[in-house]
């Protein structure tokens, strides 16, 4: 064959690989739109789930994932922040940051349900945690900090040695100079690191089902005594999640309604991932033009 | 380029009273050796020039004056200042660094405003009566020759400045910080010639209150403004001398060959 | 003079904000580090459990068919064979790769040998999309439109392999994608130059030049996408059929390690031997985890070593 044509046929080829795709994720996010959003009412958002009946709504679990979420991020930041310096700024290049690499690889690498069956030995067995807010929080903080961890490295690198410079030469300390001078500078790509992670973690579920558990007990919106069990503030009550939720209706095939449950679930659960993704675009771009606007 | 015999050197002999010397210093990067047994002291009040072809060690050896190449390369040998060996693990580099202050080739001002600029050096050190501050703010930018462009815009971003006037900013910041010894490296080397005029102006006023070391790659800015030279080459220190002598009577052929011209 | 020598020696607030500031930042590698070592002490420590404390026979346990950990076999050793488990996850992670591959590498060619900048803008979306979108809404979407489709074309229930396949391959597709990117970008552009210059098309630079060139890089992306469809399970587990068998055709229901894991890990007793052995599943998938993770270091060194 002569080489013109091989070269049309290959482009021809890879433009229809392209398409595939393309139609590939046209069709699953058009499937859970069309057939969840109709389903999505202020009834299905406000009402409490049935297992046995139709008509059961997501109230709780739509709390919980959002609950636990915020719960992470305030568990997760901290420590991925300070670790993200470290590596960004104090780890020289010796053995001892080649390790915390390498660990931090292993982490992220490892299967969420690994990471999900540790967080059921260790927290809820071994810590006796019970399968609760906080154990899930906990479960998911381990599979955050990596990538976390990592983004927010990446942010601070990307920031000027030159800030560094103008910060050390002033004779202020190299703890100052990162938390005051780079780290704002670092703002705006830190802040989209962890909306992104937000997202995964708002859809995550193979971590959850042993820590925070697949029940969703009734509770008291209106009790805000975090240690009342019966208080929807309560981090030790189990908690399922949205995500959660979908699997569990569809693998226990008990519940009549469960494909429109699904379906508006999955609806729900994405538009919110799609939110935090356009979010973090949007929220990235607007603090950078603020910071480095010339007011 | 010629080789010449590095082992000879001309260094004269200060009167003046000094401010910082460097005693055998010797700079390593890994297994590079980047400055071989630099001996020279640098007068009080005084600007001392550092020229010498790019790669030849200025920017190595002034950034080890004030401990910026900590973790950057191994230096040893002694650097005196006050009466002590600043260059020993001993010695707090924070307060090495309050007191020698360095101003970059590129202007790397903070990316906050131009006020918060000159003051964050200050509040980090505890400073934080707001007269004193406020009279800071303005005495320095007026030392670096900046206050009457930006007075009334004080708390507009640093990041709008022209590249001249982010210099000079960070000329104020660095003398905001009450420093005893200035550092330029090649300060005016990214600017056009007015805001380079503007800052030897600058220069020329701030050797009264401090003493200054500069590196340069223009030679005509050193006989303009300095009263030493310091000529540099393949990290030695060749010849040391007031800057008339080296520009019209140049001792050693390197520094000789160097200002015709034959290199750099 | 005295007064500054003093301060030349002495430490100030700026020598303890950076000791403050250093112990902060141990504090949380140390919390890093720990935990991994945990993670990988506890699984490995009651996935061992089964041969150590119950005697199971490693081999038997690698290679056996039944698994029945509650009951005894014609020898009266309990029936904990993992094979079935360990093919059909080694099938569905392979399978999915296959398939995936093609479609990643001609994404990534698009992205950065043929559409430029404009094209990269569009599907950069569409791999961030795939990506975002959770493992359950994955297998849901599976188990609702891929299931029943095969349920009619082939017959039988619809489980299986091959549905487990087709939801691995999308869900690893934007992983392979993007790492292929940034190695075929990382192609020098003088290699396209030349090669063009030498009077080779686009077809020809990209097959005997770029993709050779990153071959190391494209390896890597593809054992990264192995590795997390070995790893993913729920949304396998929603269309695998999560039976204990041996695994007979692409369209029969079987069991991968993780489908196990998910289903039975609340349905036994902590210490017993149904629970040991399910830990030891669990110690399969990390140590296949780090095992992806060494072979990826390997192609690294080997390909930096050529450059
Ligand atoms: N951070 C560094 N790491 C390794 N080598 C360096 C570094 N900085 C400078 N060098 C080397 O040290 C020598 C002197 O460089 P430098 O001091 O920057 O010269 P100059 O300022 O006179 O142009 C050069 O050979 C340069 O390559
Ligand atoms: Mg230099």
């Amino acid at each position: 064959m002569n080489p013109k044509r091989t070269n049309n046929i290959a482009t021809g080829v890879i433009y229809g690989l392209v398409g595939i795709v393309v139609l590939i994720l046209l069709f699953l996010i058009g499937y859970i739109l069309f057939n969840g959003v109709p389903h999505i009412s202020w009834q299905l958002l406000s009402s409490p789930a049935q297992a046995f009946s139709a008509g059961g709504g997501i109230r709780d679990q739509l709390f919980n994932s959002l609950y636990l979420l915020v719960l992470t991020l305030i568990i997760s930041f901290p420590i991925a922040l300070g670790s993200g310096i470290y590596l960004a700024e104090y780890a020289a290049d010796n053995w001892f940051t080649h390790l915390i690499r390498t660990t931090i690889e292993v982490l992220s690498s490892l299967p969420s349900v690994v990471v999900g069956l540790f967080g059921y030995l260790f927290l809820v067995i071994q810590l006796n945690l019970s399968f609760s807010i906080l154990s899930g929080a906990i479960a998911l903080t381990f599979f955050n900090l990596p990538l976390l961890t990592r983004s927010i490295e990446e942010s601070l690198n990307s920031v000027s040695d030159l800030q560094k410079q103008a910060g050390m030469s002033l004779g202020l300390s190299d703890w100052r100079t990162i938390t005051r001078i780079i780290l704002p500078v670092a703002l705006p790509g830190i802040l989209t690191g962890v909306i992104l992670s937000a997202g995964r973690v708002f859809g995550e579920a193979a971590a959850l089902i042993y820590t925070a558990g697949q029940s969703a007990p009734s509770v008291d919106y209106g009790n805000w005594n975090i240690f009342d069990p019966a208080s929807f503030l309560n981090p030790m009550r189990p908690a399922e999640t949205l995500a959660v939720h979908i699997w569990k209706v569809n693998t226990e095939s008990v519940t009549p309604d469960a494909h429109l449950i699904s379906s508006a679930s999955s609806a729900v659960l994405i538009i919110v991932i799609l939110v935090f993704n356009l979010g973090a675009r949007f929220i990235g771009n607007w603090l950078y033009k603020k910071m480095t606007a010339t007011r | 380029m010629k080789t010449y015999n590095l082992e000879e050197k001309s260094i004269v002999t200060i009167e003046d009273e000094i401010e910082i010397s460097s005693d055998n210093l010797q700079v390593f990067y890994g297994d590079s050796h980047a400055i071989f047994d630099a001996t020279l002291k640098f007068p009080k009040n005084q600007i001392t020039s550092l020229i010498g072809a790019s790669g030849s060690g200025k920017s190595t050896y002034l950034r080890s004056l004030n401990r910026m190449n900590d973790k950057i390369a191994r230096v040893e040998g002694k650097i005196m200042y006050q009466g002590t060996d600043i260059n020993s693990i001993k010695v707090n580099v924070y307060e090495v660094r309050k007191q020698i202050g360095m101003v970059f080739q590129m202007p790397n001002p903070f990316a906050k405003s131009i006020r918060e600029n000159i003051l964050f050096g200050l509040k980090s050190n505890g400073i934080k009566d707001k007269e004193v501050l406020d009279e800071r703010l303005e005495t320095s930018l007026k030392e670096a020759a900046l206050w009457d462009e930006v007075k009334d815009e004080l708390d507009k971003s640093a990041l709008s400045l022209s590249g001249g006037q982010a210099q000079r900013l960070c000329i104020a910041r660095s003398i905001a910080m009450h420093p005893n010894i200035l550092l330029l490296d090649e300060p005016a080397s990214a600017l056009d010639p007015i805001s380079t005029s503007k800052i030897e102006d600058t220069l020329t006023e701030l050797k009264k209150k401090y003493t200054i070391i500069i590196v340069t790659h223009n030679m005509s800015q050193a006989t303009r403004i300095s009263n030493y030279t310091a000529f540099f080459h393949l990290g030695h220190v060749v010849e040391y001398d007031k800057t008339s002598k080296i520009f019209m009577n140049p001792t050693m052929p390197a520094t000789a060959d160097y200002i015709a011209g034959a290199f750099g | 003079m005295k007064e500054i020598q003093n301060k030349l020696l002495q430490k100030s607030k700026a020598t303890r904000e950076d000791h403050f500031g250093k112990a902060i930042c141990y504090l949380c590698i140390g919390f890093i580090i720990a935990l991994v070592a945990c993670i990988l002490y506890f699984i490995t420590s009651r996935g061992i459990a089964t041969f150590t404390k119950d005697h199971v026979n490693l081999w038997g346990f690698l290679t056996g068919v039944n698994w029945n950990p509650g009951a005894l076999d014609a020898n009266g050793n309990p029936e904990v064979g993992a094979l079935p488990m360990i093919v059909t996850s080694f099938s569905v992670t392979i399978l999915a790769a296959i398939v995936a591959t093609p479609f990643a590498l001609g994404m990534a060619i698009f992205m950065s040998e043929i559409a430029g900048k404009k094209g990269t803008k569009f599907l950069q979306p569409v791999i961030e999309l795939l990506v975002g979108i959770p493992s359950v809404v994955y297998g849901f979407i599976g188990l609702s439109v891929i299931v029943p489709l095969i349920r009619k074309t082939f017959g039988g229930t619809g489980f299986g392999i091959l549905a487990g396949t087709i939801v691995l391959f999308v869900m690893i597709l934007p992983t392979i994608t993007s790492l292929s990117v940034d190695s075929l970008k990382a192609v020098p552009i003088s290699y396209r130059q030349a090669s063009l210059a030498l009077g080779a098309n686009r077809w020809q630079t990209i097959y005997k030049v770029i993709l050779r060139t990153a071959a190391p890089g494209i390896l890597t992306a593809i054992i990264f996408g192995m590795a997390r469809a070995f790893g993913e399970a729920l949304a396998v587990q929603m269309v695998i059929g999560n039976a204990l068998l041996m695994p007979k055709g692409l369209v029969s229901p079987a069991s991968t390690l993780t489908s196990k894991l998910t289903t039975d890990v609340g349905n036994t007793v902590m210490g017993t031997l149904p629970n040991n052995a399910l830990w030891s599943l669990a110690l399969i998938l990390l140590f296949m985890s780090l095992f992806f993770n060494l072979i990826v270091r390997f192609i690294g060194k080997k390909g930096s070593i050529k450059k």
